[in-house]
């Protein structure tokens, strides 16, 4: 059940309960992030370092090789690229600003986005 | 047919206590509210009540395993005093914040230090931004009556918070009265089937309770909780209706006695009550319209229901059982005077300290604020607006 953008305060589950199991699924943590791990195709062995480590399961293997980061879970923390071992001491994977993260988290502070609950 | 006993005001909290049959009891022994605890594990060691008696290790833990149990679906209850509540402090608004109708009798004493174990009203004033409703009581047969109505009145599904019953320490919970209490079967009706909203023992229907809440939804939360203070007035009324159809003892958010016409007022809670009614009964014989407005509903605060009813005062003296430091006055005033404020031709409004740390509180004492009160009402004016009641000076 995710609460509409124009939810007021009479419209929202009491006490900030949560009535539906498994909804954090749902819950996009992109936004918090700062730094984003951009990927360097070139530099890439497919150790797959960075599947494992990944906290959030946001690295997406396929075929047994590096496929993409999904940047609407991934929160920026940057162990991916510290584990990278990339080829010739260049990283496949490097943090970069995330310009659109940053705008996103302004809006969010500007006005209340939709959330589930 | 109601049962005419001798109990103090602890031994009749903690019969209301088995009478309601909590689900979990969660509690940690606190003077002057050991009785309460002492008692009732007694009456779980004889079989008396099926409550889950959780005797925890501290005061903060007795309100976590009470907010707990309450989460879980239980009715759940505690008692404390003092420093015991304010060890409970974190989660008494927790308690609030999660919506949970914990019903909490708080024997009232001084909160240390100096260290102190009588009465004064700094422990439950210090909680009064805390989202608990506030009742207090004059005396032992209040207490009890305040306690079944408390939990009614926190379960409510529009009202949902938990209620703190307060007593005087020592003054009411170790003094013996004659009082009334229901049969048992009467109160089992009273209190009926607990229905919980969002149980966390609802299997069939999980929920997430006390997730974190940032700054996209806690101000709506927050406004929700404002929201239920203000809804639990009249559902405070609505249960004193039905109490008192069952009982024939009436209550309301304050008691007026002899206000009606009174030209001198005095705004009192707790045990002091009963001895200003004394007084005042003395004033009139000698022709002084004398009356006095009884706070039994803190939290909520009653503003434009005392405001009405004093409008037509000429002085009224607020009695405060704690301080406020470096506030101009102590906590009742500042409520009673900001509720006064824009009335007509607000009459003259001052405040007296009295009663820290069980100092004891004679009929002198109210006859002095009387006194000073008509002075006040003479000239139109008061010189100061606090005093220290009773301090050697």
């Amino acid at each position: 059940m995710s609460v509409p953008k124009n939810a007021g305060w009479r419209d929202v589950p009491k006490a900030g309960r949560i009535l539906e199991p498994g909804s954090a699924a749902e819950y996009e943590t992109g936004g918090w992030r700062t730094y984003r791990p951009q990927h360097i195709p070139e530099n890439c062995i497919h150790c797959l370092f960075c599947w494992l480590y990944c906290p959030d399961m946001s690295v997406i293997a396929r075929d047994g090789k590096f496929g993409e980061i999904n940047y609407k879970s991934c929160k920026g923390c940057g162990v991916c690229a510290q584990v990278c071992p990339g080829k010739r001491g260049q990283k496949a994977l490097v943090m970069v600003l995330d310009e659109a993260a940053a705008a996103t988290a302004e809006e969010s502070c500007a006005e209340p986005k939709a959330q589930t609950k | 047919m109601s049962i005419r006993v001798a109990k103090t005001g602890n031994e009749a909290v903690a019969e209301a206590m088995r009478q309601m049959r909590p689900d979990v009891v969660a509690a940690y022994p606190i003077t002057p509210q050991t009785e309460i605890v002492q008692i009732f594990s007694g009456f779980v060691a004889d079989g008396l009540v099926d409550t889950e008696m959780v005797t925890v290790e501290s005061e903060h833990s007795a309100m976590s395993a009470t907010v707990g149990a309450a989460a879980a679906g239980a009715r759940a209850m505690t008692a404390t005093s003092a420093n015991g509540l304010a060890l409970m402090w974190e989660i008494v608004y927790i308690a609030a914040s999660m919506r949970l109708p914990i019903v909490m009798p708080v024997v009232n004493r001084a909160l240390s230090g100096p260290i102190n174990i009588h009465c004064d009203h700094s422990d439950t004033m210090g909680a009064r931004d805390s989202g608990w409703i506030q009742i207090f009581s004059e005396n032992a047969q209040e207490a009890y009556d305040n306690t079944l109505q408390a939990l009614r009145i926190a379960e409510n599904p529009n009202v949902l918070l938990p209620a703190m019953v307060t007593m005087d320490g020592f003054i009411i919970s170790h003094a013996m009265e004659v009082m009334e209490i229901l049969e048992d079967e009467k109160v089992r009706e009273w209190v009926g089937e607990y229905v919980p909203e969002n149980p966390l023992l609802d299997v069939d229907n999980p929920v997430t309770i006390g997730p974190l809440d940032l700054y996209d939804w806690n101000m709506e939360h927050k406004r929700q909780q404002a929201e239920a203070m203000v809804q639990s007035k009249a559902v405070i009324l609505k249960v004193a209706e039905d109490y008192a159809k069952l009982t024939g003892r009436r209550y309301g958010l304050f008691e007026e006695y002899m206000l009606e016409d009174a030209e001198v007022a005095v705004v009192v809670l707790g045990s002091t009550a009963g001895t200003a009614k004394v007084v005042v009964n003395e004033l009139r014989k000698q022709g002084v319209k004398a009356g006095l407005l009884k706070l039994r509903v803190f939290r909520p605060f009653p503003a434009e229901e005392i405001a009405a009813a004093l409008k037509h005062v000429k002085a009224i003296a607020v009695m405060d059982r704690s301080d406020s430091f470096n506030a101009i006055s102590g906590p009742v005033f500042a409520e009673v005077r900001s509720a006064m404020y824009g009335v007509q031709s607000a009459p003259a409004i001052v405040d007296y300290i009295y009663g820290i740390g069980g100092r004891d509180v004679t009929p002198e004492h109210i006859r002095k604020v009387y006194d000073d009160l008509a002075n006040i009402a003479a000239r139109g004016k008061a010189d100061r607006i606090l005093t220290y009641l009773g301090v050697r000076e």
